[in-house]
Formats: C-alpha cells, sequence, structure tokens
C-alpha cells in the first residue's frame, strides 16, 4: 500500500534507487508470531525473500544511477496553454486540482480581480507547506492563493481570510492515514465585513462565504504543498467530508463569553483565523438539567485521545452552561479536561498515542511521563485544557453542540495583517 | 468554436531536488555493526525484535544493535551521529 509512497519521497528526496524492502500491510495490531511471518516470508512488492532483499540491499554493489541520485527541476510556466472551458476543467480534474467538483476557471482577469481584495504583492512569499512531516515543503505566494481561491468561487473581499488561513502553513490535506481536516474559524470585525455566516446553518452550506472560504483552504492546500494523491501524497483511508469545506464563523454577539481569539490574546477589534487540525469525529448533544454532565463525560471518553476536541456550542446551551456557573470560556474549558478521564489501559492501547505521545512521556514530558507507570484502571485525565477549544456557533433554533476532534495547535493568524 | 481561455497553473513552488548518492556498500556483513532503526510507529518496535532475532538465528556474526530517534518524525542529530560513528551500515523499520 505504501510502495508509491515510499518511491515517491526517495525520489523528491533525489535518491531515487534508495533499497526498499517490503513486507504485508499492516504492522499494526499484529502478534510476534504474525510479524515473524512477515519477517520470513516474501517481499509482496519486490518478490523474493524479505530479509534477502534487505541483505542484498545493504550488500550489493551501487551503480552508476545509485552514485548520480537524480536532479530535477519540478517549477511550471506561470500561464497552461490556452484551451476550452470544457478541455480545462477536464485536464485540471486530471492533474487533480480540484476536488472533483467544477471550479471556476482561474484567468488573468478574474485572479487580477481577486488580488484587489488585498494590499499585499502577487509575488509576495505567503509561506510554505507540505502535506506531512517527512515530505519537502513547497512555497508558495500572495497570487497563487488567489489563483486557488478564484478556483473555489471566492470573492476578492474574503481573500485575506484565505491568505491568513494559508499562512498558518497548516495543510487542510494531510496525507494521514487518519483522514484529517482543517476547520477554520474566523473571529473580529471580517466576519461581518464580508457576510459570513455564524448562526442558523453557519456550519454549512448556507453561505457563500463560508462554503468558499473553506473550499479556497482545501484546494489551496493540495495544489500548493505538491498534491494530495492518493497512494502518494495523500494516504487517508476513508477520508474526510470536512475536507470539501469547513469554515465558520463564531458567534460573537450571542456569545456569553469574549470571543475565541480574545480569549487568545487578540483585540477584540482585530480579526483572526483560528485552524484545527483534526475533523476525525463529530458528536452531537443537547444541554439538560439533569444529565448534561454525564453526557459530556461519556462523549469525552468516546472522542480520540490523541484528538482533542472543539465543542462547538449553540448560543442557547452555551446561556444554559451560564446558568450552570461557567461565566467564563476558561471554566468551562477547565471543567471539561478534569472530566475527560479514561483507564490507562484505554488510553495508551492507541496507536497515536503509541507512535507519538509515548516517546514524549519516556522524554520525561509531564503529564504523559506519569502516565507510564500508571496500573491498567487507574483514571488518567486525557486532555489538558491547552487541548481543548470551546466556540459558539449557531442559530438559537436549539440548545444543541457538536463535539468535533481539532486540537489548535499555537494557528490563530491575523487577518488584518494580509488586508 | 469555444473560445479558448489562458488560465494561471493552480501549483505552488516546489524545492529544486539535488541528486545524492547512496551510502557505500559493504561486501559482507559478517563482523560488522548493523543498527535496526526503530522508527517508532504503533508495533515497529515488535516488529524490530523479529528482524533482530532473525539475524540472531541465521546471521549470528554480525553484531546487530537496536537504536530509536527521541521522537517520532523528528530529525534526532544524536541517534544519527552514534550509527555514523559505531556502525557500518542501517535498516531503518518499519511503517504502518
Amino acid at each position: 500500500m505504501f510502495a508509491r509512497l515510499a518511491r515517491s519521497v526517495a525520489r523528491a528526496n533525489g535518491m531515487p534507487t534508495t533499497r526498499q524492502a517490503f513486507v504485508p500491510q499492516p504492522v499494526v495490531g499484529r502478534s510476534t508470531d504474525e510479524l515473524r511471518a512477515y519477517v520470513d516470508g516474501e517481499d509482496p512488492v519486490n518478490g523474493g525473500a524479505f530479509m534477502q532483499r534487505v541483505i542484498e540491499g545493504l550488500t550489493h554493489p551501487l551503480q552508476d544511477e545509485d552514485l548520480d541520485g537524480v536532479s530535477f527541476d519540478r517549477s511550471a510556466p506561470r500561464l497552461l496553454d490556452a484551451d476550452t472551458e470544457d478541455g480545462l476543467q477536464r485536464l485540471f480534474m486530471q492533474e487533480r486540482w480540484t476536488d472533483f467538483l467544477p471550479v471556476v476557471m482561474p484567468t488573468e482577469q478574474r485572479v487580477a480581480a481577486m488580488l484587489g481584495g488585498t494590499s499585499r504583492k502577487p509575488d509576495e512569499i505567503v509561506g510554505r507547506m507540505r502535506p506531512t512531516a517527512f515530505r519537502e515543503f513547497w512555497e508558495f505566494t500572495v497570487e497563487k492563493v488567489a489563483v486557488n481561491a478564484v478556483m473555489a468561487g471566492a470573492s476578492p473581499e474574503y481573500l485575506p481570510v484565505i491568505l491568513a488561513a494559508m499562512s498558518s502553513g497548516m495543510t487542510a490535506r494531510s496525507s494521514s492515514t487518519t483522514s484529517f481536516a482543517t476547520i477554520a474559524m474566523v473571529n473580529g470585525p471580517i466576519r461581518n465585513e464580508i457576510g459570513m455566516n455564524s448562526g442558523i446553518g453557519a456550519f454549512g452550506p448556507y453561505n457563500h462565504a463560508n462554503a468558499t472560504i473553506g473550499r479556497a483552504f482545501g484546494l489551496a492546500s493540495q495544489n500548493l504543498q505538491g498534491g494530495s494523491t492518493p497512494n502518494e501524497t495523500y494516504m487517508g483511508s476513508q477520508g474526510n467530508s470536512y475536507a470539501y469545506s469547513a469554515a465558520f464563523a463564531e458567534n460573537e454577539e450571542r456569545s456569553p463569553w469574549t470571543p475565541f481569539h480574545v480569549q487568545h490574546g487578540f483585540d477584540a477589534g482585530t480579526s483572526a483565523v483560528s485552524v484545527f487540525f483534526g475533523g476525525w469525529y463529530t458528536q452531537f448533544g443537547t444541554i439538560r438539567d439533569d444529565t448534561w454532565e454525564e453526557r459530556f463525560r461519556v462523549q469525552m471518553r468516546a472522542s480520540d485521545p490523541f484528538s482533542g476536541p472543539l465543542v462547538a456550542l449553540d448560543p442557547l446551551a452555551a446561556n444554559k452552561l451560564v446558568d450552570y456557573g461557567f461565566d467564563t470560556r476558561e471554566k468551562l474549558v477547565e471543567w471539561l479536561s478534569e472530566n475527560s478521564v479514561r483507564p490507562a489501559r484505554e488510553y495508551w492501547d492507541n496507536q497515536w498515542m503509541q507512535t507519538l505521545v509515548r516517546p514524549w512521556a519516556v522524554l520525561g514530558q509531564e503529564p504523559f511521563a506519569g502516565y507510564l507507570d500508571a496500573a491498567p484502571d487507574d483514571e488518567l485525565r486525557t486532555y489538558r485544557p491547552q487541548d481543548i477549544s470551546v466556540a459558539v456557533v449557531g442559530g438559537e433554533t436549539g440548545g444543541t453542540y457538536k463535539m468535533i476532534g481539532g486540537a489548535l495547535r499555537e494557528t490563530i493568524v491575523s487577518v488584518d495583517d494580509w488586508r | 468554436m469555444p473560445e479558448k481561455l489562458t488560465v494561471h497553473d493552480p501549483r505552488g513552488y516546489p524545492p529544486q531536488v539535488t541528486g545524492k548518492p547512496l551510502a557505500p556498500r559493504l561486501q559482507s556483513l559478517e563482523g560488522r555493526t548493523l543498527y535496526l532503526v526503530d522508527c517508532l510507529f504503533d508495533n515497529s518496535d515488535a516488529f524490530v525484535d523479529q528482524m533482530h532475532a532473525w539475524f540472531a538465528e541465521h546471521m549470528p556474526g554480525v553484531d546487530v544493535r537496536r537504536i530509536k530517534p527521541r521522537e517520532s518524525w523528528v530529525d534526532d542529530p544524536e541517534m544519527c551521529a552514534a550509527i555514523q560513528q559505531d556502525g557500518d551500515a542501517a535498516v531503518l523499520a518499519v511503517g504502518l
């Protein structure tokens, strides 16, 4: 399953003949005996005995091509060859530059109009992005973001929000096997200036700005990071419908608390976009007097321990929680953190806790280090306060909330810097 | 005849790829030090255990050592330096 990806990474590092040997997949969850059978067995990609392939890779003499590596330049002309609208739609789909819905063709005129949405120069570097930690960074300019914003159907006045999201460096097209999506929430005056929806149907699909900003973030991510192609730069086993478009505004006007970006150090008069990396799970609920605590505890435990939740509360739900004493957002976050407990056996029996968090624990990073020696039934706090985000969004037709996997990894970006 | 459009290429700017030579190969592993690098993916330690066991059974003359980086997906210069100083070869294992 990973052979094409492994070869692609080797090539992008200038060493396409890097020796590789493969065992069947998966390795995760396989017993000692099964893994030994892998080692003793055949290489399902190259053929022959796996260990023979390993030993030959270490000992067979190198050829000229091994010593030279490969140097190449993948840069492309700024403009494509002229073609008809239908021909270009086909080309964009064949090249996987779309989300397989029709796109608006980025003509020179449309891109120039889009660039009118910012004072930044077209050739200014916005940032770098890559689909995962082991791929190479690609770089992109204001103009390149504008091209993708046109494709998504966005209006020029949305461009500062899209540029801000892209400048975060957080891709909306992670290649992870876990099928990440990236969710963007907008705060501050720009929400109303560009007509974003924070009320009824804010999560979609009922608003042009929300829909196209989220889509632009996704298209720009995939095209400006070097692609999002299955088996090569995308390995999400199931995919993620949030990845089509996931952008909304916080309902600051109806929230009982200070705006989300103010909680994180911004002035209320500034605009910011917060980028949440996750989208793994979504749970729903309503706030009921007798059972809200139990429901929150159950849902926190049902959430993946590696991906802390974004708790998006309708204003009716948020105000109900104020009645219970949560007069600040921080108090609610603290309560959720304290009540996000699960037994150690469940906490550690998780692919990503093993792969990413256990090494931090072994290095002594708290609180994880203290969890290593926990007995299987010891209750561990799953999320630190900084792992939980609370937002207010919705149109007050119901006292509902959503709990969505979405970690905020210090990715709140000023929109005003990109106006 | 449909109108033809000229449009922008939507792709970003890739880094220049510069060819690198592979490390010199050994004539034989006998008497040599081979590092098995556990890349920290879930269960990779169990897989590396089995590779280690295979060498012990089939090629006992190879000095096989286990090593792992400090964190997943983060370069570990100390680990690389240790392999360069004490090792003759290395195998990185394993993925998902």
